[in-house]
C-alpha cells in the first residue's frame, strides 16, 4: 500500500479542483479560482498543473509528461516519477499511448485524439495582467468583454516592430467572448488548440482554473492587415530532417556554431526511427557518441 | 436515521471518484455524449449515475438543493452521511436534483454573475431514459452535431442565450449520465 492517497491529493481537494474543471469547461476561456494546495514542489515548476492532473488522473491512465516538448528535462522527470510514486500510473514517452499528457509550454507535434487529455502548466493566466496589474480592473474588463487594449498592445508590436512580435502566450479569443492566455506555448502551437482532445489550464501560484472543450473555436488575435502567422524558425531539424515541426536552436561551440533540432523529442525520435535523417544526424541506433 | 443511509457509498473513494470524475468530465467537454457511471449505491428513487456524480462532487462546501420527490428522509440522510453537503433551497443551490418538472422554474438558481460567472448551479435531471436522440447540440465539444433526449427545448435555449452567464446541467437515468452546459444551442431535429 501506497503511502499517499492516490494521486497525492486528499478528496476534499479533488473535489474543489473536479468543480472548478467542470465549470471551466461550461465556460470555455473563463479562470476558475480556486484553492490552490502547496505542492511538494515550488511554484514555478508546474504546480497548477500537477494539481489538474492529479484530480483527472485514473488508476489506468498512461501519463506522459513533457517540457519544452522534451520528456527528459528535470521538470519532466521529476512530474513524471511523482506520479509513478503516488499514483502508480503507467507513464510513456510516446504521445499517441499517452491518454493524458501534462505540458509544459508545448503542444505535442503529433495531434492528440479524443481519448486523451492535455494539462498545461500555466505561470501567469491572466492575458491583460502586463497591460492593466489590477485584478479588480482585468475581472471587470472581462466581464464587459473590454478587451480594446489587448488590441492596442498587438498595434504598438506593428506601429514597432513592422509586424506582431509577440512570439509566444500569444493570445486568442475563445469561443468568440473570452480572451484567453493560451500559456507560453510558441505561437507556431496557436493553431493546434482547435483539437479533437480536452485541454485544461491550471494557474498553482495564481489559482486559477480553464479550460477548452473539444472542437472549440480558439482564435488567435490580428487585424485583417496584419493577419496572424504561426510562425517557426527557418531551417530543418539536423537530426530528422523534418521543415514542419517547431525548432530549438542549440549552441554547439564557443564560435556562434548553432543547430536547429526538434522541440519535440518524441516525434523526432519516432521520424529517426522511421527513417528520416537529417544534415547532422545519423541513422538511428548508430549514434556517433 | 435509517442502518440503510449508512451503506451505498463508495468502497474505494479515491479510485471510484477518480474513474467517475473522468466520465463526468468527458460528457461535460462532449455534449450528446452517454457514458456510464456507477459506484454509489443510492437509496430508492435515486440512479445509481445521480448518486455516483454526487458523491464525486459534493461535500459540507457544496449547498444541494432537492426538488419534488427526491426530498425525502431516506435521501436526505444518504446524502449528508455520505457527503456532509447542506440541504439548500434553490436559489443557493450550488447542485440541485429532481425529475425535470420538479426542477422548474430554471429561473430560481443561480446563473452567476459577470464577474463570476462560474458561480452558477449544476443541475442533476433524472430522466427515465437517455437516448441520443431529440433535440439536436450544436456548440463547443461538439465536432458537427449530436443528439440527445432534453426533457425540453426552450428553456436550454433561453439558458444558452444567457452566455457566459446560466446554469450547467447533468442528466441522469440508471448508471448512464449525459451533460448540457451553456454554451450548447439546442435546436428542433429536423423532420427527415
Amino acid at each position: 500500500m501506497s503511502d499517499y492517497n492516490f494521486a497525492y491529493l486528499d478528496e476534499q481537494t479533488k473535489r474543489m479542483i473536479r468543480r472548478a474543471i467542470l465549470k471551466g469547461l461550461a465556460i470555455p476561456g473563463y479562470q476558475v479560482p480556486f484553492a490552490s494546495r502547496e505542492m511538494p514542489m515550488p511554484y514555478g515548476w508546474g504546480t497548477g498543473g500537477v494539481q489538474v492532473t492529479a484530480a483527472c488522473l485514473t488508476p489506468d491512465d498512461t501519463l506522459k509528461v513533457i517540457d519544452q516538448g522534451a520528456d527528459d528535462t528535470t521538470n519532466a522527470v521529476s512530474i513524471r516519477r511523482f506520479f509513478e510514486k503516488t499514483a502508480a500510473v503507467g507513464v510513456t514517452q510516446a504521445t499517441s499511448v499517452a491518454t493524458v499528457i501534462q505540458t509544459r509550454h508545448r503542444i505535442p507535434e503529433e495531434p492528440l485524439n479524443e481519448d486523451q487529455i492535455l494539462v498545461y502548466q500555466v505561470p501567469i493566466p491572466e492575458p491583460l495582467r502586463f497591460l492593466e496589474p489590477r485584478e479588480t480592473e482585468t475581472r471587470k474588463m472581462h466581464a464587459l468583454e473590454e478587451y480594446g487594449l489587448m488590441h492596442v498592445k498587438l498595434f504598438e508590436d506593428i506601429s514597432q516592430h513592422g509586424q506582431i512580435a509577440t512570439a509566444y502566450a500569444y493570445p486568442v479569443k475563445v469561443e468568440g467572448r473570452y480572451v484567453m492566455d493560451p500559456s507560453p506555448i510558441p505561437r507556431f502551437d496557436n493553431p493546434k488548440m482547435e483539437m479533437s482532445a480536452i485541454q485544461l489550464f491550471g494557474a498553482g501560484r495564481e489559482q486559477r482554473i480553464y479550460a477548452i472543450p473539444p472542437y472549440t473555436q480558439v482564435v488567435s488575435l490580428d487585424f485583417d492587415d496584419y493577419p496572424f502567422e504561426a510562425s517557426k524558425a527557418d531551417g530543418a531539424c539536423a537530426l530528422c530532417g523534418a521543415d514542419h515541426t517547431y525548432l530549438d536552436e542549440v549552441i554547439v561551440d564557443d564560435d556562434g556554431g548553432r543547430m536547429f533540432v526538434c522541440s519535440d523529442t518524441d516525434y523526432c525520435e519516432s521520424r529517426r526511427q522511421a527513417g528520416h535523417i537529417g544534415e547532422q544526424g545519423t541513422p538511428y541506433g548508430k549514434d556517433a557518441a | 436515521m435509517e442502518l440503510t443511509a449508512l451503506s451505498g457509498g463508495f468502497e474505494n473513494t479515491a479510485h471510484q471518484s477518480a474513474t467517475a470524475f473522468r466520465a463526468i468530465m468527458n460528457v461535460m467537454a462532449r455534449p450528446g455524449v452517454i457514458e456510464t457511471v456507477t459506484g454509489a449505491v443510492p437509496p430508492k428513487g435515486l440512479s445509481t449515475a445521480a448518486g455516483s456524480l454526487l458523491l464525486t462532487l459534493c461535500d459540507p462546501e457544496t449547498g444541494v438543493h432537492l426538488a419534488g420527490e427526491l426530498d425525502s428522509e431516506p435521501v436526505r440522510d444518504w446524502l449528508t452521511f455520505h457527503t456532509g453537503a447542506p440541504i439548500v433551497a434553490a436559489p443557493q443551490a450550488d447542485f440541485a436534483l429532481g425529475a425535470w418538472d420538479d426542477l422548474l422554474p430554471l429561473t430560481q438558481y443561480a446563473i452567476g454573475t459577470d464577474q463570476y460567472p462560474d458561480r452558477s448551479a449544476t443541475l442533476i435531471v433524472e430522466l427515465p431514459a437517455l437516448t441520443q436522440s431529440g433535440v439536436t447540440l450544436t456548440g463547443p465539444g461538439i465536432r458537427d452535431s449530436a443528439q440527445l433526449s432534453l426533457p425540453a427545448l426552450e428553456p436550454f435555449r433561453l439558458n444558452a442565450a444567457l452566455f457566459p452567464l446560466g446554469c450547467d446541467f447533468f442528466f441522469t437515468a440508471g448508471d448512464k449520465i449525459a451533460a448540457l452546459p451553456r454554451t450548447t444551442k439546442p435546436e428542433p431535429t429536423p423532420c427527415m
